[in-house]
């Protein structure tokens, strides 16, 4: 069996990832650790929307959303298990927990909800509409964080301890990552066994030519909408994780900048490339840091290597090191 | 004095209405004649109020800064679709979200850069300051009457320009088939240059006009524009008509409902968690009205092509 180019991209990608919070840790600067479960969680975020993006062609502008709805979904419950309260939720009531696992089960769910109740109406829709209806949306679940006052409203809701995962010391930040960075491979196992599916492969013909899958009897919407709303679970965990990490959720993980800069993830690593929303984040880190350090103006260059890479080189950094997609 | 409350509410409703119209008539214009979806029509807008608010500042004249805005703004339009939005007309819609998305980064630090963080004002010119009178015995800002007026001008003088003009018959021509229009001798660069032009200038407009009302800040653009995206993915993208319709609605639903749905819960819980609940709802309200309408209609109101 030989070794395509991209798989061994891909393993490197893995192992960079990896050891890069061990080498910090030797280095003696802790704070890249950090840095390197940021770009686990950002890149597990943009897994879930490179499943809609990528494989479905489905350009969502409000993966903002479930990514803030699993964050929101983290802080609330720790905030109920810190002050001792359930949760009523009208026909039955939650109490509140700091086990990660309930936590990653409520954030999916939730995300998996949304996902089905936006993806039913903008599925309907397609090209621009769908744009602007999932960013529509997207705001409107903004909107709502804030001006619900019960969970902190504008200035966002603290989680006083990270929650904790049985058997494994999360305030650790080795070990948290640890715990993101396997999340982030199951997400990745999950893509791929979904890419290489019947359900996948229905999929991606849907994103190239609608009224063929129609005709040979797959209902495109139905296609769609299941991958809409898988896609919509994986951002949710992601969120969930990335409100443990910040140990702080608030509304501007709703925002659609937050949005935007989950599609920038996505098309800097390479569409539809299963490491490539790894690889993007990654980059997106990087480049955030390093910029940020050198200039508090960041996003004005930001922007112009953005506009750069969507004007002149198509593909992303995975595109770029493995060659063009055998299929368009 | 409840009528007179309401009334005032209404007119609000109509003012936002008509400003979004401004920005949505841009926005629809751009996608139905170049198949294009511009996010950064929302820096078009604060490019035009910040060229009002520093050219007032400098003159002490808000008539020559009202001027300047739209100057400005459509300048600022013509040079990007000059630089970038022209390459981006044979691309996805994936690739033109990124590239306006970039566009907006890049416009809003370089405000900031240029200007610093703080808001700028601008004063309501000393013409259309004090109140007028309204049924109820209330009374109005006039100015707000005035903006309501600019945004009824502008919309009749948009469907004379294109029901009557050779603009407008070449705009109508682009929309329907461009290759077309190309064949029968029209320069369609300098014509997808100028209608870019013309919805940059209509969004500077606005920007001015709103920014004697608000602070003039870095940003202020964003949510106009999202409201923009919700009035024509109701009215119908490409369809002028739908803008104004789609526009009025949200902005008569948004105003109307934060005033009313408070009241409504009122008479069902206790004053304050009424204010809470029903304040909530309203922030969702219009997003509800959208997914009802596209429920009912996915293509909008009056779509203008399938």
């Amino acid at each position: 069996m030989t070794i395509s180019r991209e798989t061994a991209i891909n393993v490197t990608l893995a192992l960079i990832l990896l050891a890069m919070p061990f080498l910090a840790l030797q280095l003696g600067k802790p704070f890249y650790v950090t840095l390197a479960t940021r770009m686990a969680i950002l890149g597990l975020a943009a897994v879930g929307l490179n499943l809609a993006l990528g494989l479905g062609g489905l350009v969502s502008f409000g993966h903002a959303a479930f990514f803030g709805v699993g964050g929101y979904a983290a802080g609330i419950l720790a905030s109920h298990a810190f002050a001792g309260q359930p949760l009523n939720l009208g026909l039955f009531a939650l109490p509140g927990t700091n086990q990660m696992l309930v936590v990653w089960s409520v954030a999916v769910l939730a995300g998996g909800l949304l996902a089905a109740a936006i993806g039913v109406i903008s599925l309907r829709t397609s090209g621009v509409y769908f744009i602007m209806i999932t960013l529509a949306f997207a705001q409107m679940t903004y909107y709502f964080a804030i001006s619900w006052p019960a969970y902190g409203g504008e200035d966002g809701l603290s989680i006083t301890i990270r929650n904790v995962v049985p058997g494994i010391n999360t305030l650790i930040p080795i070990n948290y990552f640890l715990v993101c960075y396997a999340l982030l491979l199951t997400a990745l196992l999950i893509f791929a066994l979904i890419r290489g599916s019947r359900f996948g492969a229905a999929l991606q013909a849907s994103r190239q030519n609608k009224l063929r899958v129609a005709s040979i009897g797959i209902a495109p919407f139905r296609i769609g909408l299941v991958a809409f709303i898988i896609s919509g679970m994986i951002t949710a965990l992601s969120g969930a994780l990335y409100a443990d990490l910040n140990r702080f959720v608030s509304p501007s993980m709703l925002s659609w900048h937050m949005s935007g800069e989950l599609i920038i993830i996505v098309v800097l690593g390479g569409v539809g490339r299963l490491w490539g929303p790894v690889a993007g984040a990654m980059l997106f880190v990087v480049f955030e840091f390093v910029l940020g350090g050198l200039t508090e103006r960041w996003q004005f260059f930001l922007g112009l290597a953005l506009l750069a890479v969507v004007l002149f080189a198509r593909g992303g950094l995975v595109g770029f090191l493995a060659g063009r997609m055998r299929h368009g | 004095m409840q009528t007179a409350l309401f009334i005032e509410q209404v007119l609000n409703g109509l003012q936002l209405g008509v400003m979004l119209f401004l920005m949505a008539a841009g926005l629809t214009l751009i996608f139905g004649v170049m198949g294009l979806i511009n996010l950064a029509h929302g820096s078009l807008y604060m490019v035009g109020a910040f060229a009002c608010a520093t050219v007032a500042a400098a003159t002490g004249s808000f008539w020559l800064g009202l001027a300047a805005s739209l100057a400005a703004a459509a300048a600022a339009g013509a040079i990007i679709e000059i630089l970038v939005i022209r390459r981006l007309y044979e691309r996805d819609h994936l690739d033109q979200v990124l590239a306006t998305f970039a566009l907006i980064l890049i416009f809003s630090e370089g405000t900031r850069w240029l200007f610093g963080s703080f808001p700028l004002y601008l004063d309501i010119p000393p013409l259309l300051r004090g109140t007028v009178p309204i049924p109820g015995g209330s009374r109005y800002q006039l100015y707000r009457l005035a903006i309501i007026g600019v945004g009824v001008a502008v919309a009749v003088g948009l469907f004379l320009l294109i029901s009557k003009t050779r603009l407008g018959m070449r705009i109508r021509a682009g929309e329907s088939d461009r290759e077309m229009i190309g064949a029968l001798g029209v320069d369609i660069r300098t014509l997808y240059t100028v209608v870019f032009a013309l919805g940059a200038a209509l969004a500077g407009l606005a920007g001015a006009l709103v920014g004697a009302l608000q602070s003039v800040q870095v940003g202020m653009g964003e949510p106009v524009l999202i409201l923009a995206f919700v009035v024509i993915v109701i009215g119908g993208i490409g369809s002028i008509k739908g803008a104004l319709v789609g526009a009025l609605l949200v902005g008569l639903v948004d105003t109307m409902g934060r005033f009313l749905l408070p009241q409504l819960f009122g008479l069902l819980m206790n004053p304050s968690q009424a204010g809470l609940v029903g304040g909530a709802l309203a922030s969702m309200l219009i997003y509800i009205v959208m997914a009802v309408i596209l429920w009912v209609r996915p293509q909008g109101l009056f779509a203008a092509r399938g």
